[in-house]
C-alpha cells in the first residue's frame, strides 16, 4: 500500500466518533462571523447594525482575488459589528446576529435530490467558488477558487482529493465520505471539469476502511475518479505527503503543488463545491467533530458557521470538569483555544478536549541527540539544529537550513524523548525568516 | 470566568517515549550480556559491575549538586548506562580503585565537564576505559579464563584474548593454522567462552539485546549494521589476500569487542551523528579504523579507539552531511 | 657529552630563527592596515558590546564612527554623551548633544487591573506567545510578563516583577542602550527623557482598541477619551489609534493630565505626595 518515505510517525489514533452518525447542531440563539475565515485578506462587512439579514445572504463582500465573501449563516437581526476572539487567538471583526427563525434566501435550492448533471462552464464554476465563500475545508483555509485558477504557463494533469484525515481523534471528512459519498463524487467532477481534465484520486488512509469500499463503489459510475487507500501515517494529510504518497512526485522546495502538475483539495471541499455548484448552497455549515475522552457524548454535528464552542460542548454531554485543555483542530495541528465563546469558522474540523491530566507539556530537558526528531521529519530537516538556531537567533543560518520548509506537522515535537519545544523555536524562526525576507523584497 | 484553559503551540499530544525510558531500555538490552559475563566470570563481573554502577552514579549525583550546582538529574538513566557499559569494558577482575578511578574520569572529565548529559564530544564508557588501559595496562589486559560461576574475583586464572594471541603469534612469526588451534571455535566465541572484558564476550547476548533496541526502536540499524559489514568485508578482503597472515572475518567479527562497540558504543546518542547519511559513514570509519589498528597498530583490539576517534568527526559530519530534504530533487513519475 | 648539549643548543636555535623568519615573512604579507584611532576610540567605549548603538559590538562602532564623515547620528547611548565628546575629541570632529534616556514600560496591566483569562503554558518567550495568540489577558497589546526584555537587559537594570508580572527598569542602571525596546514584540518599551529626580508622566498602555474594550480588558487601559489632549497646556499629548502618548521632551511636568485621566493610565513618579488625596497606583511600576 502507498505512502510517502521519508518521516512519519504513528500516533494513538483515538477516533472515537467514527461510528457516530452526523447530527445536525439546532441553530444557537445567537452567531458571531468573522470576516476573516482564510488565508488573504478579510472581507468587507456590507450589513450594518440593525439589518434583517437571511440565511445564506450575503454579509461581507470579498476584497481582492485571494479572499472570499462571508455569507449569514442564520436569519435574523445584526445586532452588533465587534471584534471576537477567534480560533487564531486574536481579535477579529465578526458579525453578531441574533437568530430569529430560519429564512433562507429564495437562490437556493434546498431539497434532498443529488443532482449530478454539471450545467455551469468552468469559468462560471470557479466564480461560483468565491462567491459562495468555498476556502479549503481541511484546516487550511485557502480560497479554493485560487487553487482552481491554474496560472498561464502552469498545466495540471490531476486532482487529488484528500481525504485523508491524518490527526488523531478528527473524523468530520470520514463520516461525510460515507453519508455524502455521492455528492462528494459530483463535487469531484466539478473540481475536474473546472481544472479541464479528466483524472482525480482520492486518497483515504487505510483506518476508513468503510470509507473505502463505499466509495469505491460508487466512483464505478463516475469517469477518472480514483480511490486509492494509502498506508496509515502521519502527517499523510499534507499537502507534497500526500502527493508524494499517491504520484511518487515531490513539490520543489517553496513551491506549490501546481508547479508538478497537481491540485489538491479536501473531500470536504469537494462537498461544499457540489452544495455551491449544484444547489447554489453558500458555505455556512460544515461538519464538526466533538471528541474527547472525558466527554460523555463525543459525535459530529452539522453545524451552522459561528456559532459558538459551547453549544456543541454542551451538546456532546457538557464541560467535563477537569477540562485543561479546548483544541480546534487535531491534537498535531490545532490550535488551543482561550474560551468557549469562539465561533465555528470554516476551518474548524473538530473541537477536542483534553482533561488537564493530558494537557500539561513534559518539562524540557536537555537534548540527547538521539536524532529522532530528524528521522521524523517528513521534509528532510534538522529540527534540534533549526531549534538551536533559533532559539540563539542566528535567523540567516535558520534559513540556510531550510527553516521556511517546515510545514509545522509538529512530529518533531511530539516525538523527543526530552519534551523540547521544538516546534515553538522552529515557528519563532520561522515567522522571523519570513519577515526577514519580506523586508529584503522591500529593499 | 472559572476554570483558565492551557494555550500552547501545538502539537498537543506526545509520545511516551522519555529520555528516561530511553536510557532504562538501553539497560535492559545490556543485562543479557550481563547474565552470559557472571555465568563465565562468577562473582568478579558481578563485582566490577556494581562498583562501577555505583561510582558512577554517585560522581554524577556529586559533581552536579556540590560542584556545578545544578538540578541532579541521576535518575534519568544516562549514569546508569555509563556504568554498565564502562564495566562491560574492563576484566572482570580489575580491582576495585581502578574502577572507581575510571569512573571517575568517565563522568567527571568525559561527561561533565562539557555540560553533562548531551554535549559530551566523546563517549564516556570509553574515555574512562581508554584512561585505564593506558594508566594501568597490566591490569587492564590480564584476562581471567572463563571458568564458570564459581570463580573468585581477584585470583581469577587468567589468559590472553583470542585477539592477543594472534596479534603476538603472528608478530613472533608463528603460522595462522597454529595459531587458530589455540583459540576458541567460532561457536564458542559465539557463546562467550573465551577471555576478555567483561561484556564483550558472548555476541549471542549481545545480538539479543541488538533485536531487542531495533525493536524498540531505541536505535536504528543504520551505525551497527555499517561497522559489521565494513569489518567484515575488510578483513575478508586481507583474509582472501593473504590467508597465512591474516584471520578470517568470522573471527574478527567474534573475537574482541566489534558487536558490544558497534550495538552499544557507537551507538551512544550524544556521540554519534544525526542522521542516517552521516550514521553510515561513520560506522564505516569506525570499521576501517578498528581494522587498521587491530592488522597494522600496536593494539591487538582497536574498537574503543576506533570509536573515539569517529566521535572527534561528528560535529563535522553533523555540519556537512545533511539528510536528504523532501523535493530536493525534482521527480516526475 | 658536551657534544650532546651544544648539537640540542644548536639545532633549536636554528629551528627558531627559522620559524622566526617565516612568521617575519608571513606577517609582512598578511599585514592589514587599520587606522590606529579605532583602537584608540575603541578604549574610550564602555565595552559592553550591547549592540544598542545598532552595531554589532564596540569595535564595529568604532569602525564606523571613524570613518564616518559626521558623527551626528552615531551615538553611544551607553557611554552617553561624555563617551562621544571624548571620541569627538579625538577624532577633531565636533560632537551632537544628546540626552540622557531610560527605558520605561508603557503597560500597567498587573493582575488586579487586568484578569487573566488563559493559561499560557508554552516556552517562556515573549516573541512565541505573541506569535501564537493575544496573551494570558483580554489585552492583545499589553505585556505578555513573560520577561525578553529582562533577559536581553546586559546591564542588571530590569527584573521582573513577580506580584504584577510586569518588568521593571531600575533607572539608576539602566544605560538606555534600548536592547530592550528591541526585544519586546510588542514595543511596549520606550526610551524616554531622563528627568530630573528620575520623574516620569507617561501613558502606561499601549492598547489601541476602542474605549469599550479596552477597558473591559483592563481596569487602567487608556480608552483614547482624549480629556488629557484636552488640558495639556504645552501640546505634549497627542491621540492615535485610540491611544494617548506623552512627548516626554515636550511634557513639563505639571501634572494636570494625571488628574484628569478618568482609568488612570497616566502615571506620575517619583513626585511629591501633593495636597491631600494622592492616589498609590504609581507604586506599582516605580522602583
Amino acid at each position: 500500500m502507498k505512502t510517502f518515505q521519508k518521516g512519519g510517525i504513528h500516533p494513538p489514533e483515538n477516533k472515537l466518533t467514527a461510528a457516530k452518525q452526523t447530527e445536525v447542531l439546532p441553530l444557537p440563539v445567537s452567531v458571531a462571523i468573522p470576516v476573516s475565515q482564510h488565508i488573504g485578506a478579510p472581507a468587507t462587512v456590507i450589513v450594518n447594525k440593525g439589518d434583517s439579514v437571511k440565511t445564506g445572504q450575503v454579509i461581507a463582500g470579498s476584497k481582492g482575488f485571494v479572499s472570499v465573501n462571508i455569507h449569514s449563516s442564520v436569519s435574523g437581526k445584526v445586532n452588533k459589528i465587534d471584534s471576537i476572539v477567534d480560533t487564531t487567538g486574536y481579535k477579529q471583526t465578526a458579525v453578531f446576529i441574533d437568530v430569529e427563525g430560519d429564512e433562507w434566501v429564495d437562490s437556493v435550492d434546498r431539497s434532498d435530490d443529488i443532482i449530478t448533471d454539471i450545467k455551469l462552464s468552468s469559468e462560471e464554476i470557479i466564480s461560483r467558488c468565491q462567491e459562495s465563500g468555498i476556502v479549503g475545508l481541511g484546516g487550511a483555509t485557502f480560497p479554493s477558487h485560487v487553487k482552481l485558477s491554474v496560472p498561464s504557463g502552469k498545466r495540471c494533469d490531476l486532482l487529488i482529493i484528500n481525504g485523508v484525515e491524518c490527526e488523531p481523534y478528527l473524523t468530520a471528512d470520514h463520516r461525510l465520505m460515507l453519508e455524502k459519498g455521492k455528492e462528494i463524487l459530483v463535487g469531484i467532477s466539478i473540481l475536474m471539469k473546472a481544472l479541464k481534465i479528466k483524472r482525480a484520486q482520492v486518497g483515504i488512509e487505510n483506518n476508513k476502511t468503510d470509507a473505502i469500499v463505499h466509495l469505491k463503489k460508487l466512483a464505478a459510475s463516475f469517469e477518472g475518479i480514483e480511490i486509492c487507500p494509502l498506508r496509515v501515517k502521519y502527517p499523510q494529510g499534507a499537502e507534497k505527503q500526500l502527493i508524494k504518497a499517491l504520484t511518487g512526485r515531490e513539490v520543489p522546495s517553496g513551491r506549490l503543488p501546481i508547479d508538478v502538475n497537481v491540485v489538491v483539495h479536501n473531500a470536504g471541499t469537494a462537498f461544499a463545491v457540489y452544495e455551491a455548484v449544484q444547489k447554489n448552497k453558500p458555505l455556512i455549515e460544515r461538519v464538526v467533530t466533538i471528541t474527547g475522552k472525558t466527554l460523555a457524548n463525543p459525535g459530529n454535528y452539522l453545524v451552522r458557521i459561528g456559532t459558538p464552542v459551547s453549544l456543541l460542548i454542551e451538546k456532546a454531554g457538557g464541560l467535563p470538569d477537569d477540562t485543561g485543555k479546548i483544541i480546534s483542530g487535531g491534537p498535531m495541528m490545532g490550535k488551543a483555544l482561550i474560551n468557549t465563546d469562539i465561533p465555528v469558522v470554516k476551518g474548524m474540523s473538530g473541537i477536542i478536549l483534553f482533561p488537564s491530566s493530558e494537557s500539561d507539556r513534559m518539562p524540557s530537558q536537555p537534548c540527547i541527540r538521539c536524532a529522532k526528531c530528524v528521522s521524523v521529519c517528513p521534509l528532510g530537516l534538522e529540527p534540534y539544529l533549526l531549534m538551536l538556531l533559533a532559539q540563539k537567533g542566528l535567523f540567516e543560518k535558520a534559513e540556510e537550513e531550510r527553516i521556511t520548509d517546515c510545514m509545522e506537522c509538529g512530529s518533531c515535537s511530539y516525538t523527543c524523548p526530552a519534551g523540547r519545544p521544538l516546534l515553538d523555536y522552529i515557528r519563532l524562526g520561522k515567522s522571523t525568516v519570513i519577515k526577514m525576507a519580506r523586508e529584503r523584497v522591500v529593499k | 470566568m472559572s476554570t483558565l484553559f492551557n494555550i500552547s503551540l501545538s502539537p498537543h499530544s506526545h509520545s511516551q517515549e522519555t529520555t528516561k525510558k530511553l536510557m532504562f531500555g538501553v539497560v535492559i538490552a545490556l543485562l543479557p550480556a550481563l547474565f552470559t559475563s557472571i555465568f563465565y566470570f562468577g562473582y568478579g563481573a558481578l563485582i566490577v559491575t556494581s562498583v562501577s554502577v555505583i561510582s558512577c552514579l554517585v560522581f554524577e549525583y556529586l559533581i552536579q549538586r556540590f560542584l556545578l550546582k545544578k538540578p541532579v538529574s541521576v535518575t534519568d538513566g544516562s549514569a546508569l548506562v555509563t556504568g554498565l557499559l564502562l564495566a562491560f569494558n574492563v576484566p572482570s577482575n580489575l580491582p576495585v580503585h581502578i574502577i572507581i578511578i575510571g569512573s571517575l574520569v568517565s563522568i567527571g572529565i568525559a561527561k561533565m565537564t562539557f555540560g553533562g548529559l548531551g554535549n559530551n564530544p566523546f563517549n564516556p564508557a570509553l574515555v574512562g576505559r581508554v584512561f585505564m588501559l593506558i594508566s594501568f595496562p597490566v591490569q587492564m589486559t590480564s584476562w581471567p579464563v572463563p571458568a564458570g560461576f564459581n570463580t573468585g574475583y581477584t585470583d581469577a586464572v587468567t589468559g590472553a584474548t583470542p585477539l592477543a594471541i594472534v596479534k603476538e603469534g603472528l608478530k613472533n612469526g608463528e603460522p595462522l593454522s597454529d595459531l587458530i588451534t589455540q583459540i576458541p571455535t567460532p561457536s564458542q566465541m559465539f557463546l562467550g567462552n573465551m577471555g576478555g572484558s567483561l561484556g564483550e564476550i558472548a555476541a549471542i547476548a549481545l545480538l539479543i539485546g541488538f533485536v531487542y533496541l531495533l525493536m524498540r526502536k531505541i536505535i536504528t540499524w543504520h551505525i551497527p549494521v555499517s561497522i559489521i559489514a565494513t569489518i567484515g568485508i575488510f578483513t575478508t578482503i586481507l583474509w582472501l589476500a593473504n590467508p597465512a597472515k591474516n584471520a578470517d572475518p568470522m573471527f574478527h567479527i567474534l573475537a574482541g569487542g566489534v558487536l558490544l562497540g558497534a550495538v552499544f558504543m557507537a551507538t551512544d546518542y550524544v556521540t554519534s551523528p544525526m542522521n542516517p547519511k552521516a550514521q553510515i559513514i561513520y560506522g564505516i570509519g569506525i570499521g576501517i579504523l578498528t581494522v587498521v589498528i587491530r592488522v597494522w597498530g600496536a593494539y591487538p583490539e582497536g574498537v574503543s579507539f576506533a570509536i573515539l576517534i569517529m566521535n572527534a568527526f561528528v560535529p563535522l559530519m553533523n555540519r556537512y552531511i545533511k539528510p536528504g530534504r523532501f523535493g530536493e530533487e525534482v521527480k516526475n513519475g | 657529552m658536551s657534544s650532546t648539549v651544544i648539537i640540542t643548543v644548536v639545532s633549536l636555535s636554528l629551528i627558531a630563527l627559522i620559524c622566526a623568519v617565516i612568521l617575519y615573512f608571513i606577517a609582512q604579507k598578511f599585514k592589514v592596515y587599520e587606522d590606529p584611532r579605532i583602537d584608540q576610540v575603541e578604549a574610550l567605549l564602555p565595552g559592553a558590546n550591547c549592540g544598542g548603538c545598532g552595531f554589532a559590538g564596540c569595535r564595529n562602532f568604532a569602525e564606523a564612527i571613524v570613518n564616518a564623515k559626521e558623527i551626528e547620528e552615531l551615538n553611544c547611548p551607553v557611554g552617553g554623551a561624555s563617551v562621544i565628546l571624548k571620541i569627538a575629541e579625538v577624532l577633531g570632529k565636533e560632537a551632537p548633544v544628546s540626552e540622557p534616556k531610560v527605558a520605561v514600560l508603557l503597560c500597567n496591566g498587573s493582575p488586579e487591573h487586568r484578569p487573566h483569562t488563559s493559561k499560557y503554558t508554552g516556552v517562556k518567550d515573549c516573541r512565541i506567545a505573541h506569535n501564537l495568540y493575544m496573551g494570558e489577558t483580554d489585552c492583545s497589546y499589553g505585556c505578555m510578563g513573560l520577561g525578553d526584555c529582562v533577559n536581553a537587559c546586559a546591564f542588571d537594570a530590569m527584573y521582573m516583577n513577580e506580584e504584577t508580572g510586569l518588568p521593571v527598569v531600575i533607572d539608576d542602571k539602566c544605560v538606555a542602550c534600548g536592547a530592550c525596546v528591541k526585544a519586546c514584540p510588542r514595543n511596549l518599551l520606550e526610551l524616554r527623557k531622563k528627568a530630573k529626580k528620575d520623574r516620569k508622566i507617561y501613558v502606561a498602555c499601549s492598547n489601541c482598541d476602542k474605549g469599550g474594550p479596552a477597558r473591559r480588558a483592563c481596569k487602567v487601559a487608556c480608552i483614547g477619551c482624549g480629556k488629557c489632549v484636552k488640558v495639556c497646556q504645552f501640546d505634549a499629548i497627542t491621540l492615535k489609534n485610540n491611544l494617548a502618548y506623552i512627548d516626554s521632551f515636550k511634557c513639563t511636568f505639571c501634572r494636570k493630565c494625571v488628574s484628569e485621566c478618568p482609568t488612570g493610565s497616566i502615571l506620575e513618579i517619583n513626585f511629591p505626595p501633593r495636597k491631600p488625596k494622592v492616589e498609590s497606583r504609581a507604586e506599582t511600576v516605580s522602583v
